[in-house]
């Protein structure tokens, strides 16, 4: 339907909804609010009243000013220039705003995504003559260590090439003219809200290697994986979600600070230019996309910051890139939506967050995959994202709801964080489902045994809590001997293997070699313990084993292997030395 | 400028008026009552039919025939360098029997978000002189960081040592302290200024007063006062600013009071579900920016009911701030000052304010060990409690009596009892040196060597 009203006047202004009358729209239209011409989206229509989410303050905002339609739905500029930069929820970039307006952020001021006067060196992959059709890759552009990789819009279809350029363009040039007079540019736009295409979607079988000896070790995710991180505030939701987009070895990172702390923000601005990717050793922000919606950013833009992120995931996918993104905290994201919502005058469901909270989050979380894309590569979209459930309890609406969809759940928990035993992930409560489907991988490029003791450790763990609530109720002491070498073990894998320092440079990034070993490490101490004891030594002496207490240090150290060979080596002796004695 | 009369409905703090012109969201209103004193108030909600306005003071004496003056303009408030050591009403009215301020300047009091790319990373150390913030807590400039504390808890006390004995070692920039009290008793009231003219801190303070008895609508202005001045003390004059917030309770109790007067959805416990949108509209106005000298550091106070920290207040500030220092009812009553608990306590930005260069290498070492040490042998007293002391093991007592040594030694100080960084550190070492040295797992045998007493002795025995 063609728009013929394009021009309406505000009714009501209400916080960030107002009501328009006079305005012909369709759902989700993207429209300027006011004599300021605040950015804003149609969310609700009813009779003659269009309502619409505003991005901006509306302080000062009057009925009878001007609405305008622009019958676009909220889109997203992609193309080169997108690595590295830092965005608001509607993909404003923050460093363009402060030129423009300052150290704080005002409102009316319109930036787009990209820079539209940056020249970029096109080299083209294919040459007149040739056959392509949408998501074809006809040229690549060195974007940082990154080559950004020029793809047919999925709109402008099929045709063969007429003509194709190499050289210097900025992102509004045409590069290539296809037989169909289709002219194609390095710029794409894509609405927030709809997925990219794909071919078709795969299983999920390579496991995302994140240096995190917890998650790589007992619950990994696979790429193209789903996972959530609940849990209470200061439990290390957000080092977690941090030390992931840093060390993950997906290889382009999409960071959504979504309804956070502005300094958090800083933070990883600061040091991600600084940090090493440990694959490529180059700076980390190098492969990093950031949106940040502050708490104190327009609530609707919180809203849209989730799309207009993983949409941008979405086109490095298709690229053939395996994409992570970090979405910190989804719970943020349905607050707003909850906001929204409760603004409208809708009838809530739980806990007041809208009856659709539901369907958002699974549409959301769906949008994640291993896939092969139009250009029959493969790609995927990792997506992370943090819940934080309200006094900590896992049993409200956004954490129950996400959790029928993700695939992995690591369970953050302040009593662990407390005690600062970090990550703080809870190895109980904890679960991922890709456990079978990544199994045959750890086979094949870690260890044949490691399935093995990775169940080992899990079986002790648990075993573990059950002997904790003997301990609780008659003291360690009344234990038989065997299970007093199983609370000895279960404590070296939680301070030794679980344990893991993101502040220290050495152990905040363990390569599987290392799980592996550090692994197998405690198991040998183990098995050595319980057969020294049937052997009869006594087990105070195999619980205080001097040998092992430099066990923990080698976490710290980058080339650990003499270091503990020689501590492996010297338990033996020790155990050696005590069956002696007996 | 037009009166209107054609208020139609007043409920709780809300006036409801018909017929206007245009009026703009949020714009400041005077209404004009019948023996013609002013109130203030704000347009919340605005349309053709009908325009709700918030009322910052009682309602008392509103009714069909006040005057309703729409200003024009969003509410201002006029800032200037003469508002260091002055008194102001929770609306910003002088309270101190002095002129009306000098305007050097008149700012929006809502305050934009700071552009994140704009901001600095905050990493200058903040001195307290209190171990269990400095050591295992540690503030930094541009941070905010909560006091939970509950009812008939000493968290004025700590506020105000706080406020005293704060510094930057080795600094001498311009400081001042911004102080808003919203709801509080009079008799808080003055042991605040008795102990701010006792120390001479007023001379580099404002005060924004909002007592218990002052209307509770004015709650919802009051900090956001404060923060206007505070900013405009850092990011234009240059100061380094602490805000003191108190009580963030009463400000969320006006907060819900609205929401209920609007008849809105409520969200949990009847707070409003943009309750945590309007906390960090409060909260995130702290940091520093880049280039700029100044900055603005927040530490408000606020009443668990029932020590809850699970309670919406707790937790949504929880979840916006940079940590929180939590006051425990327990370690009061066993007569420990501060009663700070360190175990639910956090510091979110310490990790960027401390080590070699900012305080001392080993300071988050110590810290962590600490922390597990002490958590460790809280949980053995539960056990202790069950089989008695004798039934554990030499290291599970050697744990059990390191976490008496640390509430009596390490937690406890005296009101004026300023120490420094260092002093904090040693006395940690000393008591951690009380347990078997491999049990300091979180510490490399480097660092032990260098610092631990026994070492330590050695050396200089040698």
């Amino acid at each position: 339907m063609e728009v013929k009203q394009k021009k309406g006047i505000l009714k009501r202004i209400a916080g960030p909804v107002v009501t328009a009358v006079n305005l012909d729209a369709h759902m989700y239209d993207v429209v300027k609010v006011g004599d300021e011409q605040l950015m804003g989206e149609v969310i609700k229509i009813t009779g003659d009243n269009v309502i619409i989410q505003v991005y901006e303050d509306t302080s000062g905002i009057k009925p009878g000013e001007p609405v305008e339609n622009t019958g676009l739905s909220l889109s997203v500029e992609l193309g080169p220039g997108l690595l590295t930069s830092i965005y608001d929820g509607i993909q404003r970039p923050l460093q363009v705003l402060v030129e423009k307006m300052g150290n704080f952020i005002e409102r009316g001021v319109t930036a787009p995504g990209l820079s539209h006067d940056k020249k970029w060196d096109f080299k083209p992959v294919v040459k007149t003559g040739d056959h392509i059709g949408p998501g074809t890759i006809i040229g690549e552009v060195v974007e940082t260590n990154i080559v950004h990789k020029i793809m047919v819009p999925p709109a402008i279809g099929s045709g063969t090439v007429k003509e194709i350029q190499s050289g210097s363009f900025t992102i509004d040039e045409v590069i290539c003219v296809l037989d169909t007079g289709a002219e194609i540019t390095m710029l794409q736009k894509w609405p927030v809200r709809v997925p990219r295409p794909v071919t078709e979607k795969l299983n999920p079988d390579i496991p995302l290697i994140t240096g995190q000896r917890i998650l790589d070790g007992l619950f990994p995710i696979a790429k193209g994986g789903t996972a959530a991180i609940p849990g209470p505030f200061g439990s290390g939701k957000t080092v977690t979600q941090q030390a992931l987009a840093k060390w993950s070895d997906a290889e382009i990172v999409v960071y959504i600070g979504c309804g956070e702390r502005g300094n958090e923000m800083t933070e990883v601005l600061t040091e991600f230019p600084e940090l090493e990717d440990p694959k490529t050793g180059r700076p980390l922000m190098e492969r990093t996309v950031l949106i940040a919606n502050t708490s104190n950013m327009p609530v609707a833009a919180r809203e849209a910051s989730v799309y207009t992120g993983i949409t941008i995931a979405e086109y490095f996918r298709d690229m053939g890139y395996d994409v992570s993104l970090m979405a910190d905290s989804t719970s943020r994201w349905a607050e707003a939506m909850r906001e929204i919502s409760s603004r409208l005058e809708e009838m809530p469901g739980e806990e007041g967050y809208p009856a659709y909270l539901a369907a958002r989050l699974s549409e959301f979380y769906e949008r994640a995959g291993r896939v092969h894309t139009l250009n029959k590569d493969y790609g995927s979209v990792t997506v992370i994202g943090a819940v934080s459930p309200p006094g900590g309890d896992f049993s409200e609406p956004v954490t129950q709801n996400t959790l029928r969809i993700v695939k992995c759940f690591w369970a953050l928990d302040a009593k662990l964080s407390q005690r600062r035993h970090f990550p703080a992930i809870n190895w109980l409560d904890s679960y991922s489902l890709y456990l079978e489907t990544l199994g045959p991988y750890y086979d094949q490029e870690v260890s044949p045994d490691w399935n093995k003791l990775r169940s080992w450790a899990m079986g002790v763990l648990q075993k573990e809590a059950e002997l904790q609530e003997i301990v609780q109720l008659v003291g360690s002491d009344a234990l038989p001997d065997e299970e007093q070498v199983t609370i000895e073990v279960a404590r070296m894998l939680r301070e030794i293997f679980l344990q893991q320092n993101a502040f220290d440079p050495v152990d905040t990034f363990c390569d599987m070699d290392k799980q592996f070993a550090i692994m197998k490490a405690i198991k040998q101490y183990s098995d050595q313990a319980y057969a020294a004891q049937k052997a009869g030594v006594m087990t105070p002496q195999i619980i205080g084993l001097k040998a092992k207490n430099d066990l923990p240090q080698i976490k710290f150290i980058k080339d650990y292997k003499p270091e503990l060979d020689r501590i492996l080596a010297s338990v033996e002796t020790e155990f050696i030395k005590l069956r002696e004695a007996v | 400028m037009k009166e209107y009369k054609t208020v139609t409905q007043i409920a709780g703090p809300l006036v409801f008026v018909e017929k206007t012109e245009p009026v703009g969201y949020q714009e400041l209103v005077n209404l004009v009552l019948y023996d013609g004193t002013e109130k203030r108030g704000q347009v919340l909600d605005t349309s053709d039919d009908i325009v709700v306005v918030q009322v910052f003071e009682t309602t008392t004496g509103i009714g069909k025939d006040t005057g309703i003056r729409f200003t024009g303009e969003t509410i201002k408030m006029p800032v200037g360098r003469d508002m260091l050591g002055r008194i102001l009403s929770g609306a910003g009215k002088p309270k101190d029997g002095g002129p009306d301020i000098v305007p050097e300047k008149r700012l929006e009091i809502t305050g934009a978000a700071i552009n994140p790319w704009a901001r600095g990373s905050p990493r200058q150390f903040i001195q307290t002189g209190i171990s269990t913030i400095d050591a295992t807590n540690t503030l930094v400039r541009g941070q905010k960081l909560p006091i939970f504390s509950g009812s008939g808890l000493p968290h004025n006390e700590i506020a105000l040592q706080i406020a005293r004995q704060a510094k930057v070692p080795g600094s001498d920039e311009p400081f001042a302290v911004v102080f808003a009290a919203m709801g509080i008793t009079k008799e808080e009231e003055n042991q605040f200024m008795a102990d701010f003219e006792r120390t001479g801190a007023l001379e580099h303070a404002v005060v924004f007063l909002n007592l218990a008895d002052d209307p509770a609508v004015e709650r919802i202005i009051t900090p956001r006062l404060a923060l206007t001045t505070a900013e405009y003390l850092a990011f234009e004059l240059d100061y380094h600013v602490l805000v003191i917030l108190t009580d963030m309770t009463n400000y969320c109790e006006a907060l819900r009071q609205i929401g209920a007067a609007r008849e809105e959805v409520p969200g949990r416990r009847g707070y409003p579900g943009y309750m945590y949108t309007d906390l960090a509209s409060i909260y995130e106005r702290a940091g520093i920016i880049k280039g700029k000298t100044g900055s603005v550091t927040q530490l408000s106070i606020l009443t668990m009911p029932g020590d809850d920290i699970t309670h919406p207040i707790p937790d949504l500030s929880g979840y916006i701030t940079e940590g929180q220092i939590v006051v425990n009812r327990d370690l009061h009553r066993k007569g420990i000052y501060p009663p700070i608990n360190v175990l639910p306590s956090l510091s979110r930005l310490m990790n960027l304010g401390i080590g070699k260069g900012f305080t001392r290498e080993d300071h988050k070492k110590v810290s962590d060990q600490m922390y597990a040490g002490y958590a460790e042998g809280v949980d053995l007293r539960g056990l202790v409690a069950i089989v008695g002391k004798d039934a554990l093991s030499d290291r599970d007592r050697g744990f059990l009596e390191f976490a008496d040594l640390f509430e009596n030694r390490f937690v406890r100080q005296g009101h004026d009892e300023d120490r420094t960084i260092a002093e904090s550190l040693d006395l940690g070492w000393d008591l951690l040196s009380n347990l078997p040295e491999e049990q300091l797992v979180r510490i490399d045998r480097e660092t032990i060597e260098k610092y631990h007493p026994k070492y330590r002795k050695a050396s200089t025995g040698a």
